[in-house]
């Protein structure tokens, strides 16, 4: 299959601090924006595009351009919550091959723990007149209780269990104790996981994703600019977005809309799950990844339980490297949002930049997977297939 | 049950579903079925999921379901179950299961229509399993 025409991330850049209690929203994103540009060697003045979501305050990205002062010619403020920023990298891409810009900044800013907010277990504030509403928040949905079902209806289905899902928080465990940024640097065993707390049956406290202030930011450029910076080339090569709802009432929790994205944007790049040895997976939940993983094709469905377990997922000891800065389980959730870190360790490995006790050795091909949104209720699957060059 | 129950936040209908409401206040559980393809949906709109006809009606639900899945938010300030309920019309409804053991569930367990009063004095369907009696 031809490949479409392309573009380059060519700036990565996640912000150091996981909590930021004296810095404004617009001076993280300033800050993100500056560590990016000074990643790539490229000046504010070459951005010429600008995507973001809602964690930057104001109407779309009407204030955070202004306080940053961009002079653009392209927006996108496409949300899908944690995958926006994963979606984000393939809009900039199409953008860039229809002319509309040829340096594209995204951005992700948020003080969730410095605001003492975005706890999973609270309900969460929707608007009341979107229609799935009232249908809805009279029972209390809150994030970990609809992540909570897929767990359960996972168990019920394939034998799926706790001490599976642990596997997924030790290797996170893994990769974190080398990263010196993680919120979490101690290694857990599947005991201390599955003895963790329950927080919402079938989920333990050492099932979820950390509460995180920071953010991170990336350049996506014209392949020309591309070559004549001098960092090393992380081209984008695949790329596919799968919003999943509910069907009218039709649905099947078990499948995500990573099992629609997945192989789209596998076979857009000419590349199967069997070349892939490294996959950043947004993980807001163990189940998350196991799901992902099926969905993806790097096992059947309802084997995500196996793949993981004995270290599948730990770089160096499984067949696939998965989150190895740490991930959303132990090292950083910005915003509550995962879908721009996911991007960035990704863009490390191609790059052979990330630590060398987790480096994939030699590594060409990277997948990227994020699903923002609600598991069990309406989400959006995006995935990414980048190459080194 | 020895522990308080949760009381249901309050829905916001709209002038699609106020007669959904306005039912349940009377007792009644409507679900809307489309006359165009003769399936029943969920959540209830007017443009039918699945064949995109606007010809739409209420019709009496049963009451009647099973457990698709179902969580328990035992941390929650009163503990609850989240679930989902298969609907014996066919399509699956998210609810709470009330009345119940939470840490006796199962999915597939059979369940029935148990209204519970929201804060706001709406008719919330909730689902208790079958054949624990209607004095509750």
């Amino acid at each position: 299959m031809a490949r479409p025409a392309s573009a380059y991330i060519a700036g990565a850049y996640e912000l150091p601090m996981r909590l930021y209690p004296d810095k404004s929203l617009a001076e993280l994103q300033a800050e993100a924006m500056l560590g990016a540009l000074a990643d790539a060697g490229l000046e504010r003045s070459d951005i010429d595009g600008f995507f973001c979501g809602p964690d930057a305050p104001g109407t779309g990205p009407l204030s955070i351009a202004d306080y940053l002062n961009l002079k653009l010619r392209h927006v996108d403020t496409t949300n899908t919550s944690g995958s926006s920023y994963t979606i984000h990298v393939a809009h900039a891409a199409q953008a860039i091959a229809a002319g509309k810009c040829d340096v594209a900044l995204i951005t992700l800013a948020g003080r969730p723990r410095s605001e003492g907010r975005a706890k999973g277990a609270l309900a969460r504030t929707d608007n009341p007149q979107q229609p799935d509403f009232q249908w809805e928040h009279p029972f209390g949905l809150a994030v970990i209780n609809v992540y909570g079902m897929t767990a359960m209806r996972h168990m019920h289905q394939y034998g799926t269990t706790s001490e599976q899902l642990a596997w997924v928080k030790v290797a996170a465990s893994h990769h974190a104790q080398h990263n010196p940024y993680a919120l979490f640097r101690d290694l857990v065993t599947v005991e201390e996981v599955a003895n963790s707390p329950l927080v919402c049956d079938p989920l333990h406290r050492l099932d979820c994703c950390v509460v995180t202030d920071g953010g991170g930011a990336l350049l996506v450029v014209r392949p020309e600019i591309a070559r004549n910076l001098k960092r090393p080339l992380v081209r984008l090569i695949g790329s596919a977005e799968a919003p999943k709802g509910q069907n009218g009432g039709e649905f099947d929790i078990t499948v995500s809309g990573a099992a629609q994205s997945g192989p789209a944007a596998l076979a857009e790049a000419g590349v199967t799950g069997a070349d892939i040895r490294y996959a950043s997976l947004y993980d807001s939940f163990t189940i998350t990844v196991l799901m992902q993983l099926e969905d993806l094709g790097f096992c059947a469905k309802g084997q995500g339980g196996a793949f993981v377990a004995d270290g599948g997922l730990i770089s160096g000891v499984g067949r696939l490297a998965v989150n190895t800065d740490g991930g959303g389980l132990c090292n950083n959730h910005p915003a509550n949002r995962g879908g721009m870190t996911k991007v960035i360790e990704a863009v490390r490995q191609l790059r052979g930049e990330a630590h060398p006790a987790v480096q994939v050795p030699n590594l060409d091909l990277a997948l990227v997977n994020a699903i923002g949104g609600q598991l069990a209720v309406r989400h959006a699957s995006a995935t990414l297939v980048l190459e080194r060059e | 049950m020895a522990q308080a129950e949760r009381i249901p936040a309050d829905p916001n209908p709209s002038p699609e579903t106020e007669a959904f409401w306005e039912a349940a206040k009377a007792g009644r559980f409507l679900v809307r079925c489309c006359k165009a393809c003769g399936k029943a949906h969920w959540y209830p709109r007017t443009l039918c999921p699945f064949c995109a006809s606007l010809d739409t009606e209420w019709i009496e639900g049963s009451g009647r379901g099973t457990i698709y899945s179902y969580s328990y938010m035992r941390r929650a300030t009163p503990p609850f179950v989240m679930a989902y309920v298969a609907l014996a019309e066919g399509p699956t409804m998210m609810t709470n299961i009330v009345d119940c053991d939470p840490e006796g569930l199962r999915i597939g367990d059979a369940v029935e229509l148990a209204f519970r009063s929201s804060e706001g004095g709406f008719a919330v369907p909730c689902f208790r399993p079958s054949g624990v009696g209607a004095a509750s």
